[in-house]
């Protein structure tokens, strides 16, 4: 059912040209979204000036879960179909959702200071998302422990498809357990409660990090390939 | 069965026993992974003063009160049912004043919380003071506040 | 110029909103930055690998190789370059 784009080549005539139109799409949103954050977003009632944390603490964090999602789909696909390309794509999405995470974390820990009067709290929610860093860590560690790279997609991929329990804990945490953070603004029952003059930066930016995602992903994806038509060339010739 | 069905079946019935498991293992800790006890935990559980805890709930209005010349606050939290007096001397968190969530953690002596810290916690709400302005005058503002309580963590173990 | 200034105080948050706004940047052009590099790089060596094949004596491809090593990779990898 795969097999369709199972050929690196077909993949890289595919999407070779999305990378310029991801780039572009990401440096106008990027420029839009931060206007819309520092001049047309109102303070906040409450909070002041100090919820512009917000537009970039959200997408990062959306960003940190929406790539463990990927990621965890693309191994379970090379796991089960042995779909050599969906390996490389859970291998390339893994440094970016580390990096979308540990950026949720610090700018949350910058934004907990001053509201909540901590930088730190060993509450579910902000628990949840370090063992989501952990996991991006230990697959990423875990995949270069094995000298025979197939070997190691397949360690990894057992533990993303673990860690994929994380997930639904991470989002319902704050409203199973009494935490710290507070529920869900955007994505809940009943509409949002954040005021469109907010949403809607959120969204602006939540867009630019989502095309930056696309962007680097194919980059990554696109040297993954590289990397393993160098590594048959290397063994071809070893072997001549 | 071909090989490939073989290892989806496989993959889909581990992450189910794994789904099971996670959520044996968090009913049985759920004590543990709450943060904060509500007023009526406390009132109704009498926790020793040997007991480090944290108290969390909605700073009662009109409890505020500071002692002139020393940074020592005296007010109550509760959770709309019960509430529970406490005192604190230290730096408050920016957002804490009355009708907002907060979180303090010490401990329960005589029936007074004597906290050593106070964590504020905010909700979902987020707009402009305008908007904020324009609500209250025009009296939707309780309703909201009562909606607010609701959604938040006060109520849900008050009503327990 | 006091517009400036206040825009800049952040209303007293100056410390906690730029900082975040600062490593979000600094996080995201670094990995732009290495993930780019490391795509020229290795594209660099498969193109160097791939003269040298051309220039060795010919022998017949096995086709068992394929399909990550069909004979259109190297010009279209060139191509893009």
């Amino acid at each position: 059912m795969f097999n369709r784009f199972a050929n690196p080549n077909r993949f890289l005539r595919l999407s070779r040209p999305l990378v310029p139109v991801m780039a572009w799409a990401t440096v106008l949103l990027m420029a839009a979204g931060l206007y819309m954050t520092f001049f047309t977003a109102p303070a906040d009632y409450q909070q002041g000036q100090s919820v512009r944390i917000m537009y970039v603490h959200v997408p990062s964090a959306w960003m940190g879960l929406f790539c463990y999602v990927g990621m965890a789909v693309a191994a379970a696909v090379g796991l089960i179909w042995r779909h050599s390309l969906a390996d490389l794509v859970a291998k390339a999405t893994a440094p970016i959702g580390a990096a979308f995470t540990f950026l949720s974390l610090v700018t949350g820990s910058l934004w907990g200071k001053p509201m909540w009067g901590t930088y730190w709290v060993w509450d579910a929610r902000l628990t949840s998302m370090l063992v989501l860093l952990f996991l991006y860590l230990g697959y990423m560690a875990l995949q270069n422990a094995f000298d025979d790279p197939e070997r190691g997609f397949k360690a990894s991929a057992i533990l993303v498809l673990v860690g994929v329990i994380n997930v639904p804990i991470i989002k319902f945490s704050v409203d199973w357990w009494n935490t710290l953070h507070q529920p869900a603004s955007v994505i809940k029952a009943g509409g949002p409660s954040i005021h469109p003059s907010m949403l809607w930066p959120l969204l602006v930016m939540s867009l630019a990090f989502t095309t930056y995602y696309v962007w680097v992903l194919l980059l990554r994806v696109h040297a993954e390939i590289a990397a393993s038509k160098i590594r048959a060339l290397r063994m071809r010739q070893a072997s001549a | 069965m071909k090989r490939k069905h073989k290892r989806l079946t496989f993959v889909v019935i581990a992450l189910l026993l794994l789904a099971g498991a996670a959520a044996l293992v968090l009913t049985a800790f759920e004590e543990n992974i709450v943060f904060f006890h509500s007023p009526t935990d406390v009132v109704t559980k009498h926790p020793g003063p040997d007991r480090r805890l944290r108290l969390g709930g909605l700073v009662e209005e009109g409890s505020v009160e500071k002692e002139a010349g020393s940074a020592m606050v005296r007010f109550r939290i509760t959770d709309l049912a019960n509430s529970v007096p406490v005192v604190y001397q230290g730096i408050l968190p920016d957002l804490f004043r009355e009708g907002q969530g907060v979180v303090a953690e010490g401990r329960l002596r005589d029936g007074v919380f004597q906290a050593d810290g106070v964590l504020a916690k905010h909700d979902e709400n987020y707009m402009p003071p305008e908007v904020a302005d324009a609500l209250k005058q025009s009296g939707k503002w309780d309703e909201m506040s009562e909606t607010m309580k609701r959604q938040g963590h006060v109520t849900k173990d008050g009503a327990k | 110029m006091d517009a400036v200034t206040d825009f800049l105080a952040m209303g007293g948050y100056a410390a906690f909103v730029w900082p975040c706004f600062a490593i979000t940047a600094v996080v995201m052009v670094a990995l732009l930055v290495q993930s780019l590099a490391a795509l020229k790089s290795r594209e660099a060596t498969l193109r160097a690998l791939q003269q040298a094949e051309e220039a060795r004596p010919r022998r017949r491809r096995t086709p068992q190789a394929a399909p990550d090593s069909t004979p259109d990779t190297g010009a279209e990898v060139a191509r893009e370059a």
